[in-house]
């Protein structure tokens, strides 16, 4: 408990000290800590800018889903929360980026300490090309723990979380390619949960998989928010619905639009946002 | 003007029917092709049978396991196959992994399109291009005169040149060099090949970009490396030119045992008994021999790498 109004201090007071223009009413709304903070971010590939200001807050233990069409950087301004487009070359950011009130980008010096606090999950199902078991504990190897009984109990554990283990408990040494790819998504998700991060980002999770997955997907998330912050991409209005408290529109490169859930999908402020969630265009 | 569009669009009009026969057209190119291919396929099979005519009779155990006797007429070719095979092998332990590590530096830590990257490629290939006697010249200015002759100066002081001289380990450097442009192009092309997906969900997890190198790059690599390796022995052991002046013996009485001695080497002893021989016909069929040995190793050696390469595939994919 302490540790938690500690938190929200320093979370409050990073915010006071940042003296930003934009008054979000998330921020008025809210009880929960935020997790993460971001400020006029600015996010450019060459000479080409994608990102255009966005400030957006991600509250602690909650999902908060990112909706736009295609191509207007929603995936892009995902990928900066946990320095993915540090690995691509000619890219660019400005702004802020806090994770529990510290600068992921000035602060945190090496981008793989951070990664392992916000960890990821991709479009497409990406196991390695290893065994299940192998795919589970690489996350715990690279980061230096290596005893057997220890990889083996997380491992156990984690694919339990991810609702994997019975489906693939006697094939544990099986290469990952003999799942589904329902089931590869999910191994991801064991994959990402392994290591315990804070943050969990997704990117279109479920895009790829069909519906019977997709809920299984969806399930777990739910489950999931317990226990980890969330930050979902998803081009499927009635899953951002769904699944998320929070939901901030994207639209060619700005965010349009950001509020709970509910509000913006029943009486979004902006005519744009509406227009997206009426299906007028996108 | 309407008549030249009807004759031209209809099936049936003359135009058509006297340029082209669509229903001919198939056939020309599958002929054209099918004929390359029957003059390569004749062309091997032709050098094959006649290698394995004249070669076969001479290959026997005292001709694998003897050192050539009465002048190079008789007895067998035993130095020139532990030459070759130590001459590969030291050459092999120089090239794969200066080759494996500029390829990872090109792929994994330049931008494909810095002016860097563009220069070292364009060296690279230019490499590739050189003909291999000026390996072998450049293998006895640098090698033996710079290096070998440069060691001799400063660690020993005989009259006597220890390293300054045609060795084996100037022979599989000089080899080495020629060979680097095959492993460094397979190994970019296997690095190529990883998903940038899967490299990101390494990094995702919190491995640094050496975690990721060793754990997941390289090991979905190690096939085309593997690959490049091989093409690399198969290239060198046939090779005379780069070791004509750095190493490779007319005769030796004793196998190289020594870094810094000289051998034998099966296609510089192909060439030597084609063209210095006072006796071809007593020689001839000990030629054949070496030859036939030779292609036999090679392709034996191909099979061991699609063995391996397939293996290592089949593990990967049901492991």
């Amino acid at each position: 408990m302490l540790k938690q109004s500690e938190k929200e201090m320093m979370v409050s007071h990073s915010i006071d000290s940042m003296g930003e223009s934009v008054k979000l009413d998330s921020l008025s709304q809210q009880s929960s800590s935020l997790k993460m903070t971001i400020r006029n971010l600015n996010f450019y590939y060459g000479k080409n800018q994608v990102l255009f200001d966005i400030s957006l807050d991600v509250k602690e233990n909650k999902v908060t889903a990112l909706i736009g069409p295609s191509g207007c950087g929603k995936s892009t301004f995902l990928r900066t929360l946990n320095r993915m487009n540090d690995t691509i070359p000619d890219t660019r950011m400005e702004g802020k980026i806090k994770l529990d009130g510290v600068d992921i980008y000035k602060k945190v010096k090496n981008a793989s300490m951070l990664r392992t606090r916000v960890g990821m999950i991709f479009q497409k199902s990406n196991p390695f090309p290893k065994s299940i078991f192998d795919n589970v504990a690489y996350g715990l190897r690279v980061n230096g723990v290596n005893k057997k009984h220890i990889v083996a109990e997380a491992v156990e554990e984690t694919l339990k979380r991810a609702y994997l283990w019975e489906e693939v408990k006697d094939k544990l040494n099986k290469s990952a390619y003999t799942l589904s790819g329902g089931q590869q998504q999910r191994l991801c998700i064991a994959r990402a949960l392994v290591v315990q991060p804070e943050v969990v980002l997704m990117d279109e999770p479920a895009s790829a998989l069909d519906p019977t997955s997709t809920i299984k997907i969806e399930d777990l998330i739910g489950e999931l928010k317990k226990n980890y912050t969330i930050v979902i991409v998803t081009h499927n209005m009635q899953q951002a619905a769904r699944i998320s408290d929070t939901t901030a529109f994207f639209y060619e490169g700005k965010l349009i639009e950001v509020g709970k859930t509910k509000k913006i999908f029943t009486k979004p402020d902006k005519k744009k946002t509406e227009d997206y969630i009426t299906g007028r265009f996108g | 003007m309407r008549d030249t569009i009807d004759k031209l669009t209809t099936p049936h009009s003359d135009i058509v029917n006297t340029v082209v026969n669509p229903k001919s057209t198939g056939k020309i190119p599958k002929g054209l092709t099918l004929l390359s291919v029957l003059i390569i396929a004749g062309m091997l099979a032709l050098i094959l049978s006649n290698v394995i005519y004249h070669g076969l009779g001479a290959i026997s155990w005292d001709f694998l396991t003897l050192p050539p006797q009465n002048g190079m007429e008789g007895g067998g070719i035993f130095p020139a196959i532990f030459g070759t095979a130590a001459l590969v092998i030291l050459m092999t332990i120089a090239v794969v992994p200066i080759g494996v590590l500029t390829a990872i530096y090109l792929q994994e830590y330049t931008r494909p399109t810095s002016l860097v990257t563009r220069v070292i490629r364009m060296a690279i290939n230019n490499l590739a291009g050189v003909p291999s006697i000026v390996f072998g010249l450049f293998g006895l200015g640098f090698f033996v005169g710079f290096i070998g002759h440069g060691i001799d100066k400063i660690f020993y002081s005989g009259t006597r040149p220890v390293w300054g001289q045609p060795a084996i380990i100037w022979a599989a450097l000089t080899m080495a060099l020629l060979t680097l442009p095959v492993v460094i192009v397979s190994t970019e092309e296997a690095l190529k090949a990883i998903p940038r997906e899967i490299k990101e969900a390494s990094y995702a997890l919190g491995a640094t970009k050496l975690q990721t190198i060793m754990k997941i790059i390289v090991p979905q690599a190690l096939p085309g490396i593997l690959t490049g390796a091989i093409l690399a022995v198969n290239r060198g052991a046939g090779e005379v030119a780069p070791i004509m002046f750095t190493g490779a013996a007319y005769y030796l009485p004793y196998l190289p045992t020594k870094l810094n001695d000289q051998f034998m080497e099966m296609g510089y002893h192909i060439y030597v008994m084609a063209t210095q021989s006072p006796n071809i016909e007593a020689t001839k069929p000990i030629l054949y021999g070496t030859v036939l040995v030779l292609l036999t190793l090679t392709l034996l050696l191909n099979f061991v790498a699609i063995y391996i390469r397939s293996n290592i595939r089949r593990r990967r994919i049901h492991a």
